[in-house]
């Protein structure tokens, strides 16, 4: 076994060394003139530590220590055996990585940083072959205590002093945090934290690189630049402030800190070979996981001759097989006992570049990760995660009985930290996660533009130019791009309250519905396509799937939760079947998905804005019908559309020529001219994704009674011909469009002017989906009850009419249908069809005043 | 100094030269490109270059220059490798610099070690390609730019002593001229590779001619014997063959998207070392986590035998706008040359759409509508895309094709001799629910395997829906259906990533042929009424291409790939008849005409001035091409009366 792993472990002995050169500091200036060095106290506990033996007796001892021995002894220890501030307490960076588990303070036992990696002893053994003597050397500056680790300019003593500063001291009131549940933000942040360590032990310290750059710029940097020499000292210098806290505690192993939010690199395709051995944070998806891959860390040795057992530990990625037993002096005779050696977890993972990242027609990238310890199976494929590590490159050598060597180097990331963005998604508002970082100048110039007058009708225009006018469907589409504010009465018994507006549109086929619903799909993060033909409601909402390899239950989500706080476009709406449109009633009223399939009961969020386009039934419209009539939709489910807008074809001339005109225009125009003359669509999207995130109107006094006034007003129109025409759901409606206009103001408070707009907006829609064509009169009730008041009326009198034609025929047991019908006809007015009579026979048997069996019309 | 012959066939040593003289300093690498640019500048000298699309891989030699001409279909991810690297020599301590750019290994010498941790060390970044040849190349294509490539063979020939032992038998040319214009190119070519191969690699110098010819004609690659599974090489289309390639982009490879059309000048790197990488790798996968990190399928994948997917580290790349040899590549370029081609041509261009129109019309039963429709398509490409919606796509549906007969072959056959590239989709329920159609990522290997759908711009697609039979279309089957209608409405394709979708746009001319009118949408249907019913449609189809000349037939293809590249404008003037006109229209009845219906006269109007070569709409094209839709929709509208009728 040993003999084996020696071969391909030779070369990452090379391997380690490869891996400086590529630093930017490295290559500039040649490695001999720069000195590691560690505080003179350090470079003495230097040597020996590697591989003494000693060392690791003690260590086992010092475990079982940890758990056996009363808590007196190790307080009592400290002002007798350690001085708290020195660092060989806590071992150097240097020493700290051997990997040896050996007593730190009070015998908690320091824990080997796989993540750091082992490129840093190549320089270790640099230094050996210099020469201890030359070991310490002052450089830079003329002070003379100012001594640096090899290759850097890290001074350890400065950078633990001021990483404790930092910890001490950092506070940021306005930061907040999703974890920062519990935290009292006018405290130093990570004093806390390291009391929630105290509680909770879990020795892992998270910084915020962020938080670290804006108290130390130059720390932040050397971290970034150095992160195998930083980390360590940070580790030092965490634990001296803990253990000096909380003497007492008991931790697993000593605190590790794991910075996170490295400014560095966001995008990975944007890392280069100066990236190589810095600190860099990136986001991507997690496609693939290894299987967890046993490593050694130290190899147990046993001679087969005298028993004699001797410790190896991993050096530089290689096992050194002693050739010699010390004991016995025979050659060859050592043997490794897999038992008892030691192994740490380590993960392969792969990520992918998130598809946002993507520039269009290409590729993604993918790159290697490394979790080590407890980071393995932290992430599962398909997670959504910011990964903070250091990258790598390693030369591979092509054959090891030619010299040669692939000219290629194998590149991976030693995870530090994970940080997954969307596992919250599905089950809170995530607000926070969620939000897109602006630039301050974007910011900027969003804010600027949202104080021009005619913002509105610019930003509708801007939205899907090559469609041509059809203004106010692109006004509302607008508005629901924007969405109303979230309004929470959970408290009250009623629930969230739907922020999202909906809206269908409806009309002559190859009036560009597809291409708007298209358009919108693109704009938006978070936007959903499906037809209305092709999808079932299992694939609108969630099904079970069990997974082929570890046979279980997994919840596979559609479109509509996978449109969560986006939206969902939904075309040919009126070929969708019932039971598919049924779900819909749920997911647009109360925003939520009930599921209960396989033994998973759930209900998860599906906050989605809904754009639907629908044909009318005969192909063409009939403008003698009503909307309920041209589309055949449940009103149960219309009612749940704040605006209906009908896109027909317009006759008139001024329009026909305006739209010849435009479309010609999109048959010479270059591209450049027709980017130049409207919106970019980026900018559009920006603006609309900073004020989804960033404005939360609110009702103004103002504002409140005018939408009161609309409300009675609504209400007043209909009762005078005895007809309701407006429900609370219209005033719901109202106040979202109102709440979306003041969005498109970035305006804090919702004011008249909103108002009007909603008001303007929504009678426009309502004018032209629930216009009665027999009266002419705008009629809600079309839309609610699926028949207007007029019709309703009309039946009402027409069976008036037949009950008073069968009275007066006087005391009849039974009459014939044909006959009634053709009595009827005659002495009405109007035409009367046979559906109407026959509706008419129906509301009078409910009347319990006749019966039909057949063609006899008996009296009762 | 190099003389000619050196940087074609030994570039890395004029590479090292220019190396050496400027070390000091990182302006080699420009000046390396330079050097080459200059070369190729020079009268033909690309065409001196041996193309990887002609000459199998194994008759190339190692590390010369070649060109290649392909598809990007897949990319991997950036490499980081060693671009300039230092080696020692243990025993004298000499200290030797080398340059890793365009190399997979870092080559040193017998008693030389590579120094890892030396300060000079640089590295650097390059990306690699998966890249295979056009989808769907025409034959002709393929025969046409290996024969304007005389001089290469030529000047290989004069060079090194020729092959006495093998002479080109000529007269086998004449007689297979007529029958089989595909085989042709394959044994013309391996004639020229017989004497290329026999005087340009001394490896293969003592070959048997006559094992060659076998070897060639049968087409296939030479399977390396240890490696015992067949790879596969990813081709976008069934059934096609050529060498697929690995190509090294040094610069701007931001600027290359994948199902792009590139011409790569580079230096060919066949090492067989490449190939020991991989069994030394997976051997001791097993023992170092490190290597295991790759699985060995992706090992399979991404550094395939060499033998099998050689590498190309790229010199010089262009994008190219089509692929039509007979053009010059760029027409763009303010060269006299080109100009003067392009005049050339234009002024003789309406007898040859005359000729062309008649052709069509006689492949089309006698249908001049018809004809007249398909070179609309044929030179329609998408010019811009706004917002989401393409422009200048033109979707044909052919409907009434004969079923019977093999027409709808035919009418492919014929059309893959006019366009560069081309694919027949048989629209079966078989072939729906078991083809590939959208490429999608395969996350074990780490490559997106491609699918039918993975094509270049300006493919042809002619989907042949006569053989569709009722019947049941499983998932995958309804998943091809409206990953085809996407294709056609929106020119784009959504790439299957697993756990996301990602749109790819396209640029595919789609003609549909069919009995009634197609299951997918099409931008215009036109019904097919023929004139004659010929008794025997294979011995006519196949009469009508022998009569035309070979110039003739060039000249079409020249004339349909051209007239795609114009450039075209609406005067203001023009303008304003076709609002009038359209107001006009719709005034007396709305019904008829709505903004779709423009569209389409729109679209028809452009091309319709392009292919007479007219760069602006003139108000007698407009009427013409009111003209022509008006016949069309007459002809649908009798169509479905006459239906109505027999129902």
């Amino acid at each position: 076994m040993s003999s084996p792993a020696s071969t391909p472990s030779r070369r990452r002995g090379k391997r380690g060394r490869g891996s400086n050169p590529p630093t930017p500091q490295d290559a500039r200036s040649p490695p001999s003139q720069k000195r590691r060095t560690d505080d003179s106290t350090s470079t003495g506990d230097l040597q020996p530590m590697p591989t003494s033996p000693p060392a690791d007796v003690q260590s086992s001892g010092a475990a079982d220590a940890l758990f056996s021995s009363p808590p007196q002894f190790r307080h009592s220890a400290i002002p007798l055996d350690f001085d708290i501030s020195s660092p060989l307490t806590y071992g150097t960076p240097s020493s700290r990585v051997e990997g040896t588990p050996r007593s730190g303070i009070r015998g908690t036992p320091v824990r080997e940083r796989p993540d750091l990696g082992s490129a840093r002893k190549a320089r270790q053994v640099d230094l050996h072959s210099d020469g201890l003597a030359e070991d310490v050397v002052a450089t830079e500056q003329s002070l003379g205590q100012r001594l640096v680790i090899w290759g850097t300019d890290v001074n350890v003593a400065s950078c633990k002093e001021r990483f404790q500063r930092f910890l001490q001291r950092f506070i940021d009131p306005l930061d907040k945090e999703d974890e920062d549940i519990g935290l009292d933000l006018n405290e130093p942040r990570y004093m806390q934290r390291l009391q929630e360590i105290n509680m909770v032990g879990e020795p892992f310290l998270n910084v915020n690189c962020d938080h670290l750059r804006s108290f130390d710029e130059n720390l932040y940097r050397q971290l970034i630049c150095y992160p195998q020499e930083v980390i360590p000292t940070f580790d030092m210098a965490a634990n001296e402030i803990f253990f000096d806290r909380y003497p007492d505690s008991i931790l697993e192993h000593q605190i590790q800190v794991r910075p996170y939010n490295a400014l560095k690199t966001r995008n990975m395709r944007n890392l280069n070979p100066e990236d190589i051995d810095q600190l860099i944070t990136i986001s991507g998806m997690v496609i693939r996981s290894s299987q967890l891959i046993p490593e050694m860390q130290e190899a147990f040795f046993r001679c087969q001759v005298c028993a004699f057992t001797t410790r190896v530990e991993i050096d530089r990625g290689r096992i050194a097989e002693p050739s010699v037993c010390k004991n016995c002096n025979t050659t060859h005779s050592m043997a490794l006992i897999h038992n008892r050696s030691m192994f740490s977890d380590k993960q392969m993972i792969k990520l992918q570049e998130s598809p946002e990242d993507m520039p269009a027609g290409q590729t993604p990238h993918t790159v290697a990760l490394f979790a080590h310890n407890d980071l393995v199976d932290k992430v599962q494929p398909g997670d959504r995660v910011n990964v903070t590590g250091i990258y790598r490159a390693v030369p591979i050598r092509v054959n090891p009985r030619v010299s040669s060597v692939n000219s290629v180097y194998k590149t991976h990331i030693d995870v530090i930290h994970y940080r997954k963005t969307d596992s919250k998604r599905l089950h809170c508002v995530d607000e926070e996660t969620e939000q897109k970082r602006f630039t301050e100048e974007r910011v900027e110039m969003l804010k600027e533009l949202s104080k021009k007058a005619d913002i509105y009708e610019r930003l509708a225009l801007a939205l899907a130019p090559s469609i041509y006018e059809h203004e106010d469907i692109k006004k509302g589409i607008l508005l629901q791009l924007f969405g109303g504010s979230r309004k929470d009465f959970t408290h009250t018994g009623r629930g969230n309250f739907r922020a999202e507006i909906n809206i269908l549109l409806c009309g002559d086929p190859g009036t560009s519905k597809s291409q708007l619903l298209q358009y919108v799909y693109n704009l938006v993060p978070r936007g959903q396509y499906t037809s209305g033909k092709g999808s079932s409601a299992v694939g609108l909402t969630a099904y079970v799937m069990k997974d082929p390899e570890t046979r279980q239950l997994v919840l596979q989500t559609g479109a509509l939760v996978l449109s969560d706080n986006g939206i969902c476009c939904i075309d040919e709406f009126d070929k969708m079947n019932e039971s598919t449109r049924s779900v819909l009633h749920e997911v647009m009223e109360q925003q939520t998905l009930s599921i209960a399939k396989a033994g998973i009961i759930c209900q998860l969020n599906a906050r989605a804005s809904i754009l639907a386009a629908a044909n009318p039934i005969e192909s063409q419209w009939n403008p003698k019908k009503t909307t309920i009539e041209n589309i055949q939709l449940p009103h149960t489910l219309l009612s749940r559309f704040d605006l209906i807008f009908l896109m027909l074809d317009p006759r008139d001339e001024a329009y026909d020529r305006r739209l010849a005109r435009h479309l010609v225009s999109l048959y010479y125009q270059s591209e450049e001219k027709m980017e130049e003359e409207y919106m970019d669509m980026a900018v559009l999207r920006d603006y609309i994704a900073y004020a989804r995130g960033y404005v939360n109107p609110r009702l103004g006094e103002e504002a409140s009674q005018s939408l009161i006034e609309a409300y009675v007003d609504m209400r007043k129109i209909g009762s005078g011909k005895g007809m309701v025409s407006a429900y609370p759901r219209q005033l719901e409606s109202l106040i979202r469009l109102a709440e979306a206009h003041a969005k498109v103001r970035f305006s804090e408070k919702v004011e008249t002017i909103d108002v009007e707009e909603a008001k303007r907006l929504h009678r426009e829609a309502l004018k032209q989906s629930a216009t009665d064509p027999r009266t002419g009169i705008v009629d809600i009730s079309i839309l609610t009850t699926g028949m207007s008041a007029t019709a309703r009326k009309r039946k009402e009198e027409l069976a008036q009419a037949l009950r008073k034609l069968i009275q007066s025929k006087g005391k009849t047991p039974s009459l014939k249908y044909q006959q009634l019908l053709d009595d009827l006809r005659a002495q009405s007015e109007t035409a009367i069809t046979k559906e109407m009579f026959e509706e008419a026979l129906r509301a009078l048997a409910d009347e319990d005043f006749l019966t039909v069996t057949g063609k006899t019309v008996r009296l009762l | 100094m190099p003389c000619v012959g050196d940087w074609l066939n030994s570039p890395l040593s004029i590479v090292q030269g220019i190396f050496a003289q400027n070390v000091p300093n990182s302006g080699w690498e420009k000046k390396v490109t330079e050097y080459f640019k200059e070369k190729l500048k020079e009268n033909n000298a690309t065409n001196w270059v041996p193309s990887l699309n002609d000459v199998p891989v194994h008759y190339l030699k190692p590390n010369s220059l070649v060109k290649f001409r392909c598809m990007v279909q897949d990319m991997f991810d950036p490499e980081f490798y060693m671009g300039v690297y230092e080696t020692v020599d243990p025993n004298t301590n000499a200290r030797v610099l080398h340059f890793g750019k365009y190399r997979d290994v870092a080559e040193c010498g017998p008693q030389q070690e590579i120094d890892l941790n030396s300060s000079q060390t640089v590295t650097s970044e390059r990306q690699t390609f998966y890249c295979v040849p056009v989808p769907g190349e025409s034959a002709w294509v393929k025969e046409i730019s290996f024969l304007t490539e005389p001089a290469y063979v030529s000047a290989s020939q004069a060079r090194v002593s020729p092959s006495t032992s093998y002479t080109p038998s000529r007269h086998k040319r004449s007689y297979e001229e007529d029958e089989d214009m595909d085989l042709h190119p394959s044994k013309q070519k391996e004639q020229h590779l017989g004497e290329s191969c026999c005087c340009g690699s001394d490896i293969h110098g003592c070959v048997e001619p006559k094992r060659l010819e076998t070897e060639a004609s049968a087409g296939h690659h030479v399977i390396s014997p240890n490696c015992s599974p067949p790879l596969d090489l990813n081709f976008p289309l069934p059934g096609e063959k050529g060498p697929a390639c690995l190509v090294k982009v040094y610069e701007n490879w931001e600027s290359f998207k994948v199902n792009d059309v590139l011409e790569v000048f580079g230096i060919l790197s066949v090492d067989p070392v490449l190939s020991i990488v991989n069994s030394e790798e997976r051997d001791s996968s097993t023992l170092d986590p490190m290597e295991c990190m790759d699985t060995s399928e992706e090992q399979r994948v991404h550094s395939p035998p060499a033998s099998l997917v050689p590498r190309i580290h790229v010199i010089l790349a262009q994008k190219l706008q089509h692929i039509n040899p007979l053009l010059p590549a760029c027409l763009n370029e303010e060269e006299s040359k080109t100009c003067e081609f392009v005049s050339n041509f234009m002024s003789e261009l309406s007898p040859v759409r005359a000729e062309l129109l008649g052709f069509l019309t006689h492949a089309l039963l006698g249908d001049s509508l018809a004809a007249e429709y398909l070179i609309l398509h044929l030179i329609s490409t998408v010019y811009a895309r706004r917002d989401v919606l393409p422009l200048g796509k033109f979707t044909v549906n052919l409907s009434g094709c004969p079923r019977s007969s093999a027409f709808t072959e035919h009418l492919y056959r014929l059309i893959q001799h006019l366009v560069p590239a081309s694919y027949h989709l048989r629209m079966s329920i078989e072939s729906m629910n078991h083809s590939r159609f959208i490429p999608h990522k395969d996350y074990a290997a780490n490559r997106l395997v491609s699918g039918l759908l993975q094509l270049a711009s300006n493919t042809s697609l002619v989907i042949d829906e006569t053989q569709l039979e009722q019947g049941q279309l499983d998932t995958a089957g309804v998943h091809n259906v409206t990953a085809l209608g996407n294709l056609i409405t929106w020119q784009k394709v959504d790439y299957d990533f697993n756990y996301h979708r990602m749109e790819f746009p396209c640029n595919i001319n789609v003609l549909i042929t069919s009995e009634g009118r197609s299951l997918l949408p099409s931008d215009c249907q036109v019904h097919l009424q023929p004139q004659i019913i010929p008794p025997n449609m294979e011995e006519y189809m196949s009469s009508l291409l022998t009569a035309v000349l070979p110039s003739v037939l060039n000249k079409f293809r020249i004339y349909l790939t051209l007239l795609r590249l114009l450039d075209y404008s609406i005067s203001d003037e023009v303008t304003k008849a076709v609002e009038e006109d359209f107001v006009e229209m719709r005034k007396n009845n709305p019904e008829s005409v709505t903004a779709d219906d423009l569209h389409k006269m729109l679209l028809v109007a452009r091309f319709l001035s392009l292919s007479a070569g007219q760069t602006t709409l003139s108000r007698e094209r407009w009427l013409r091409a009111k003209q022509l839709e008006a016949l069309r929709k007459a002809r649908l509208q009798q169509q479905q009366s006459v239906n109505g009728n027999e129902l």
